[in-house]
């Protein structure tokens, strides 16, 4: 029931995910690595948000999701690759961890002045666009994990920002606040017509209110709209049997594969040392 | 009658209260107590620097505290201890310097007891000009790197991708901090500077729904807690500073007090 409902909305984004290619990106980033020590933890990252796009990253844990955000946001910098962003790019960001201290006292409505100062209508209105309009006036630290997310979905909102990133938005919410939630943010790009960053671990509801999805494990494995991509059994490798549920909207084809310790394989068994995320090449024994 | 110049003690007192509430929030959000502590602990080096070179102690207390807190952010970066180790060391090898420097300079004959306890006392009226224009300064200064600073605190990504710059606040909080703690170290000396910031933020907090009324109410119990210790110093004769601290802790305790709230029972029912 809930998927169907998805896909409606999804429908309606589909469309606009070709025109919205020949409009400038508001954001792009080519070829972009980020090293730890002399590990890779992203390489040859391509990725670029374009005004009124949705894009996702989806992608196991510890497959660069935020880390490839945090170049785009500008707070991690790229050991190698390009980064362009528009002039005056007006951002707001969802970060995957946000708690507030128990020393700090913070209403709602204090939280939604946090980077800048807003007329208190707007503040209104974007907290009731969330559905959190009643809480305003509540501690932020006593409300519930989904009431928080939909706070710092608000406090990103009001901003009216060109760029919205948001790492994992729907963590602590249940199935049905999933739904609701990612419904909510297809709308909130309509109205503010703006580009979405959103990274996600769960992908089966993710597909619905995406026009781009780009499946990051070191490297982007593969792109594109999600409707286009068709399933693959190495897909179903990297993120569990779960995800056989979401291949009726998102299927792709790998020609790859993940060792588990992170090096690629083609799928004809021979290793790709130019993929490789770690960065060294290592030699392999046997069936080369 | 007040004699005069425990007038000019409850000036100067109350305007380095007032300066140190909201300061002193900063410190108890961001967890930074053993940090304000290390900057406090390296000042009565830069009294004995100052008098070195024949320049203005407060400024030299500013100058070494500043310093103490960069060559921590310096340390921090290229050493790999931890930050609490880092800061034992800091601490007490600079206050340990210091205190080495005062007794072979035997011509100095200052008293560093003076310095470690506080002298509020001996305000003069330069000490409290000193401490009212300085004051102003700082509390400008934190007026504007407020909204960074605290969007920072709540999280440093956050305020650099929305571009608020989360590093320059930090600096310019550090900066505020020494020139609080320069001003402070008369009135309850280097050893209790840390107290006067951080017991009036604790007592503050349950009384504050948002960080700017907290540090409001922070700064009035700083000034409660002067007040009262200087009158219970007069009245008891024990030493000011720590007399003031005693007072501010008195404050914090009666603040975990539960009082004035009704107890709420269930209604009882009665059968129909």
């Amino acid at each position: 029931m809930t998927r169907q409902a998805d896909r409606g909305v999804h429908g309606e984004h589909v469309g606009t995910a070709g025109g919205v290619e020949t409009r400038p990106a508001l954001v792009s980033a080519h070829g972009i690595g980020v090293r730890r020590g002399d590990r890779w933890l992203i390489r040859g990252v391509d990725l670029a948000v374009h005004r009124g796009e949705i894009v996702t990253l989806i992608g196991p844990n510890g497959g660069g999701k935020s880390t490839a955000a945090k170049v785009i946001l500008g707070i991690k910098t790229a050991d190698e690759g390009s980064l362009a962003s528009s002039p005056g790019l007006r951002v707001g960001y969802v970060p995957q961890r946000l708690t507030i201290e128990g020393t700090l006292p913070f209403t709602v409505r204090r939280l939604m002045t946090l980077t800048g100062q807003f007329p208190e209508f707007e503040i209104d209105k974007a907290l009731a666009e969330v559905g959190i309009a009643h809480l305003a006036g509540a501690q932020a630290r006593h409300l519930s994990s989904g009431e928080f997310q939909r706070a710092l979905l608000a406090r990103a909102i009001v901003r009216r920002p060109d760029l919205l990133v948001l790492d994992e938005p729907v963590q602590g919410v249940d199935f049905s606040g999933e739904t609701a939630l990612y419904e909510l943010i297809a709308t909130i790009r309509d109205r503010l017509d703006c580009g979405i960053l959103l990274i996600s671990h769960d992908l089966h509801l993710v597909m619905g209110a995406t026009d781009t999805v780009i499946c990051l494990n070191g490297h982007v494995c593969c792109s594109g709209p999600p409707h286009s991509v068709a399933a693959d059994p190495a897909y179903r490798e990297l993120f569990g049997p779960r995800t056989a549920q979401a291949f009726a909207v998102y299927r792709h084809d790998h020609d790859h594969a993940h060792l588990p310790d992170g090096r690629v394989v083609s799928l004809d068994r021979t290793e790709d040392p130019s993929r490789d995320p770690s960065g060294t090449a290592r030699p392999r024994t046997g069936d080369a | 009658m007040l004699d005069d110049f425990f007038t000019r003690a409850l000036l100067a007192g109350v305007g380095v209260a007032v300066v140190a509430g909201p300061l002193g929030c900063f410190i108890v959000w961001r967890r930074m107590a053993y940090f304000g502590d290390t900057m406090a602990h390296s000042a009565l080096l830069g009294v004995v620097l100052a008098i070195l070179l024949d320049v203005n102690i407060t400024f030299g207390v500013f100058v070494i505290a500043s310093a103490a807190a960069l060559s921590l952010v310096l340390l921090q970066r290229r050493v790999t201890l931890s930050v609490d180790a880092l800061l034992g060391i800091l601490a007490h090898s600079t206050l340990a310097i210091g205190l080495v420097l005062v007794t072979f300079m035997v011509w100095l004959r200052i008293d560093p007891m003076g310095y470690l306890f506080g002298d509020i006392l001996a305000v003069s009226a330069l000490d409290i000009a000193v401490i009212y224009g300085g004051g102003a300064v700082v509390l400008g200064g934190f007026a504007l790197v407020w909204r960074p600073l605290l969007a920072a605190t709540v999280n440093a990504e956050l305020a650099a991708a929305e571009g608020v710059r989360p590093e320059r606040a930090r600096l310019v909080f550090m900066i505020l901090m020494a020139a609080v703690i320069a001003i402070a170290m008369k009135i309850v000396g280097i050893l209790l500077i840390t107290s006067l910031l951080i017991i009036p933020a604790a007592t503050a907090r349950r009384f504050a729904q948002g960080p700017e009324r907290m540090a409001v109410i922070a700064a009035a119990f700083g000034a409660a807690a002067v007040v009262a210790g200087l009158f219970g110093s007069l009245e008891f004769d024990t030493p000011s500073g720590p007399s003031i601290v005693v007072a501010a802790l008195i404050l914090f305790l009666s603040s975990l007090l539960r009082f004035g709230r009704p107890r709420r029972r269930p209604p009882l029912e009665t059968a129909g």
